[in-house]
């Protein structure tokens, strides 16, 4: 326990002085997104990871949470703070809701009702034009203040979000640690079994998928508060598979591995720039790679490469490749 | 775990150093433009135009005796990466001027940190809300929809046709024109008897026709890009629908036709003229900039330049002026852009002022017919 | 008597479109049913029957049957070449790691097409022209009587394959219980690799004879796949009538959606009525239920 505070310590440091390095730059604008992606990653990954039930509709509760702070601030003029709490509970109330029919279904029946869910909250986003301004976007949201600070530079906005993602991921912790922890992989691993020890394996599938929800919601209002414009396609079915990817990629069922693949598969497209045109190639053939050989993620498969090259001293480029 | 995470930073960091190199000699123009995804028809030729006129001033001499360097990004169509991109544009390659995004969507979501870090961006993207309300910063060379269903609702008016039905896809560029077409209908006594929409990858719209078909509309506009509108131009011709069918600017280029094949007979649109360029009278004041885009455009790519790579040209060659006339800061192209007047090019003849960012008029747009696989002017 | 013409247009041009998610069902199906993966690269196997088949026309100018043949040949190769590199390597897969790799396989697939060939969207000419055909009021188009002949052709065959031979036989008892599969000596691998061949070949066939309605691009792909994936699941996932009726409910819900509420949000009502199906039976429309096995 007092080892997991100690990582908990070292990466909270890390993450509050690493934008000194950057001095501003670029980077720090997307390590803003590297947070807000992160604790997506991290609401997807208690679902799936721990609870094993997938959800294809992640992004819709993120799109939520940016509309409903979106309309709140701009057309009735709420405070960004009063917003935020308010519409995180309002989805946080409708997974809730709807979590009941949804994962009373399984496997790819319960892909398919999670992405049908998304679907639907993303046409609904293009169709309300006189509240949402459609596809072509809402602008003109305010940024979030507190007194006479406003959170309107990269740094600024960065320190924002990743406070709430420690705060997050913090939570997170002591949750899979806990009790509720432990009964949520006992789900995982099989439901009945876990029914018959005594966990209530339906309510507590709802109360973590509604936690998920909650947690994309906030990071929905964060996201359209450091953009000041959202429009529909950044909340689609495709946002909601790239959040799976980089949950799968970093590791299922860690919290690290949730970040680790929020980093790298943000980060990925501006590495890959060198390739230009090739770099969708690249992408595909890296995501298919690592599945195959790096089964437990990045989580796993990099102190297990680095086990391995270690005492070897021996480079073999082609495991990795 | 520490040491994973450290050193995945510290790496991040170290890339981030090596790309603030220093190279102060030529002028940096950033150019952001959605090469991949669903825009890609817009962005592709838009980049390949870019990066022709910017090689062809370099060649030339450049500008004032400087190269021109030109970085180009692919947002692709997401208005996320549009956001980093502007962001890397302005702080690690320290542009003077950006040009694009090539949607309204992007264009909107760049706009606060072209803004915020005073930097001029032309965009090439349609949507009128990029320059109305005018922004200190931001400028647009292509045509406000608003200008294309002006020039429709002209021509209905001048054949005295009053009930219209609409069919609008439901991305950026379709709301956008939808908007439009609602907004401008009072003021040329039209009224809009059905409004409806498509998605933009679907595949069948007969139902919407046939309940178009129902109604008692005598003409029909569709707003819309490929290959949407080829697949309502078949399934009218399927329906046997009877009313004129209008087009947007979207599918202005000989793809339409192709797509669409028989179905596009008879169908009209307001186009730029980089369609009807040979057929322009001789005094046209484009007819210069535009034979040299065509020309350049099939020399470089044995393909027809279309209007959406005219957005780029425009963008290039306004941006090319602007620095010869304010020099090479921000605060001075701005200046020098604000000023332009008379700029004849392939959109139209650009004139901003301190009100007006977008520059053009409906004269901008003619009005072109479908005839025998090929465009000809509606008179 | 106009709105009964409409609606009887509406339920003509749903059942017609409708076909089309129901064959690119039905390859949905034949994987998942001899494996248990849902590939979700499927709809670009759809796409490169559609491209290959321009491919050939128009580049190396064969002849319409020949360019079929070559693009669902080639495609097949494509699956076949899929199951051998990205499928067969891992070792206890999840199902999880089997759906993030067919999505990375659909991205490469889609890039390589992009840049062999482009972004713009071609089409292909119709089998048998484009006059239109009057049923009852409504029109069709001869093309359309091509995709309900050849789904009706590929459930026959697919009914004959998997209940009277041996190969089919041996792919459905896979799908029951791999281990007692193997145990009584069917190659497992070989008849996953099987199933990919031949749910490739479905998929590209599909993708050919929509092509002259629906015209293609590299990215057609995602959004029929989607759909046929809808298909799949409302019929239970059975690659038989189930699936078909799936699709053709899938293609009327959106036709009638369109033409009779609101056509913005027909997409939207076709999900809503697909989850409340699932919501009742959460098995699919046409699968008995089954206990859960411990």
């Amino acid at each position: 326990m007092k080892s997991d505070r100690i990582k908990f310590l070292v990466f909270a440091l890390v993450v509050l002085l690493m934008p000194l390095p950057l001095s501003g730059g670029y980077l720090t604008n997307v390590l803003i997104f590297v947070g807000i992606n992160s604790v997506l990653a991290l609401g997807l990954n208690l679902l799936l990871g721990y609870a094993g039930q997938i959800s294809l509709g992640q992004a819709a509760f993120f799109g939520l949470g940016a509309y409903g702070s979106g309309v709140l601030t701009t057309a009735y003029g709420l405070n960004p703070w009063l917003a935020m709490i308010a519409v995180a509970v309002c989805v946080a109330l409708f997974a809730f809701a709807i979590g009941f029919p949804v994962l009373r279904l399984k496997g790819h029946y319960l892909a398919m009702a999670t992405l049908g869910v998304g679907v639907i909250v993303n046409i609904a986003f293009n169709e309300t034009v006189d509240l949402t301004g459609g596809p072509s976007g809402l602008s003109g949201i305010p940024n979030l203040s507190i007194g006479s600070l406003t959170f309107d530079s990269d740094l600024k906005n960065y320190y924002l979000v990743w406070v709430f993602a420690l705060g997050m991921i913090l939570l997170s912790l002591n949750l899979v640690n806990s009790r509720f922890g432990r009964g949520l992989r006992a789900i995982h691993d099989s439901e009945v079994a876990a029914r018959v020890m005594g966990v209530n394996a339906r309510l507590m599938k709802v109360q973590v998928f509604t936690l998920s929800a909650f947690m994309s919601a906030i990071m929905g209002s964060l996201y359209c508060h450091v953009m000041t414009f959202i429009s529909p396609n950044s909340f689609g079915f495709h946002f909601s598979v790239e959040l799976l990817t980089m949950i799968v990629i970093g590791g299922l069922g860690s919290v690290y591995g949730s970040i680790l693949g929020a980093l790298l598969l943000t980060m990925l497209p501006e590495m890959l720039r060198t390739f230009q045109d090739y770099d969708i190639i690249v992408y595909g053939l890296l995501l298919i790679t690592m599945t195959i050989y790096l089964p437990g993620g990045l989580v796993e498969g990099i102190p297990a490469l680095f086990r391995r090259l270690v005492p070897a001293k021996k480079v073999t480029e082609g495991s990795d490749a | 775990m520490k040491k994973l995470v450290s050193t995945a930073f510290a790496s991040f960091a170290l890339l981030c150093l090596s790309t603030a190199a220093l190279a102060a000699q030529p002028i940096k123009i950033g150019a952001l433009f959605a090469v991949t995804g669903p825009a890609s028809f817009l962005g592709e030729p838009e980049r390949n135009t870019a990066q022709m006129v910017v090689d062809e001033i370099n060649k030339a001499g450049g500008v004032k005796g400087r190269k021109l360097e030109l970085i180009t990004y692919d947002t692709g169509g997401d208005a996320t990466k549009a956001v980093q991109l502007a962001n890397k544009l302005v702080k690690n390659d320290q542009v003077v001027a950006i040009i694009g995004p090539s949607t309204t969507g992007d264009s909107m979501a760049i706009i606060p940190v072209v803004e915020k870090a005073q930097i001029p961006l032309i965009s090439c993207a349609a949507g009128s809300k990029i320059t109305e309300p005018v922004k200190k910063w931001v400028f647009k060379t292509a045509q406000n929809d608003g200008l294309a269903v002006a020039k429709i609702y002209e021509q209905l008016k001048k054949e005295k046709k009053t009930r219209v039905a609409i069919l609008t896809v439901s991305d950026g560029f379709g709301s956008s024109g939808r908007e439009q077409l609602k907004a401008q209908a009072a003021h040329y006594g039209i009224q809009i008897l059905s409004d409806d929409t498509y998605g933009p990858k679907d595949t069948d719209m007969t139902a919407q026709l046939a309940k178009i078909r129902g109604s008692q509309a005598q003409a029909l506009i569709c707003w819309g890009t490929n290959p949407g509108p080829a697949v309502i131009a078949r399934n009218a011709k399927q329906l046997g629908l009877s009313i004129p069918v209008y087009m947007s600017h979207g599918v202005s280029s000989k793809k339409f036709i192709e797509l669409a094949g028989d179905a596009a007979e008879g169908i009209r649109l307001p186009s730029g003229k980089v369609l009807v360029a040979d057929l322009l009278p001789k005094n046209d004041k484009q007819r210069a900039s535009l034979l040299a885009f065509i020309k350049d455009y099939q020399n470089h790519f044995k393909a027809e330049g279309d209007h959406f790579g005219g957005h780029a040209w425009d963008a290039v060659m306004l941006l090319k002026g602007a620095i010869e006339r304010g020099g090479d800061t921000p605060a001075g192209i701005r200046n020098a852009l604000e000023a332009t007047r008379n700029f004849p090019g392939i959109g139209g003849v650009f004139s901003y002022s301190a009100k007006d960012h977008a520059g053009l008029t409906k004269d901008a747009f003619t009005l072109v017919e479908v005839r025998k696989k090929d465009w000809v002017l509606v008179k | 008597m106009e709105l009964l013409n409409q609606v009887t247009q509406f339920v003509i041009s749903g059942l017609a479109t409708g076909s089309i998610y129901a064959l690119i069902g039905l390859s949905f199906a034949i994987i998942f049913n001899s494996t248990g993966i849902i590939n979700f690269a499927q709809g670009e196997f759809v796409m490169l029957g559609g491209v290959l088949t321009i491919f050939s026309l128009n580049v190396l100018h064969l002849p319409l049957l020949a360019a079929i043949l070559v693009a669902v040949a080639v495609t097949t190769v494509i699956g076949l070449v899929f199951e051998r590199l990205a499928i067969r390597p891992l070792k206890n897969a999840t199902p999880l790691m089997l759906i993030i790799i067919t999505i990375g396989a659909s991205i490469l697939i889609r890039g390589l097409v992009m840049l062999l060939w482009g972004k713009d969207t071609q089409a292909l000419p119709a089998f048998s022209g484009t006059d239109p055909i009057s049923v009852a009021g409504a029109t069709l188009l001869p093309q359309h009587l091509w995709i309900f002949g050849v789904t009706v052709l590929v459930i026959i065959g697919c009914r004959l394959f998997f209940n009277h031979t041996i190969s089919g036989k041996a792919m459905r008892a896979c799908s029951f219980n791999r281990r007692a599969a193997n145990l009584v000596g069917i190659s497992v691998g070989r008849m996953v690799l099987f199933s990919f061949v031949i749910s490739a070949a479905v998929g590209a066939l599909a993708g050919v004879i929509i092509a002259p309605l629906t015209m293609t691009a590299y990215d057609v792909g995602v959004m029929l796949g989607l759909k046929g994936f809808c298909a799949a699941i409302m019929g239970g996932m059975g690659s038989g009538l189930g699936t078909v009726l799936g699709g053709l409910i899938l293609g009327t819900l959106e036709s009638l959606g369109a033409g009779l509420i609101s056509s913005g949000y027909k997409d939207a009502i076709a999900f809503f009525i697909l989850l409340l199906i699932l919501f009742i039976r959460p098995q699919g429309l046409f699968k008995k239920g089954e206990t859960e096995r411990v």
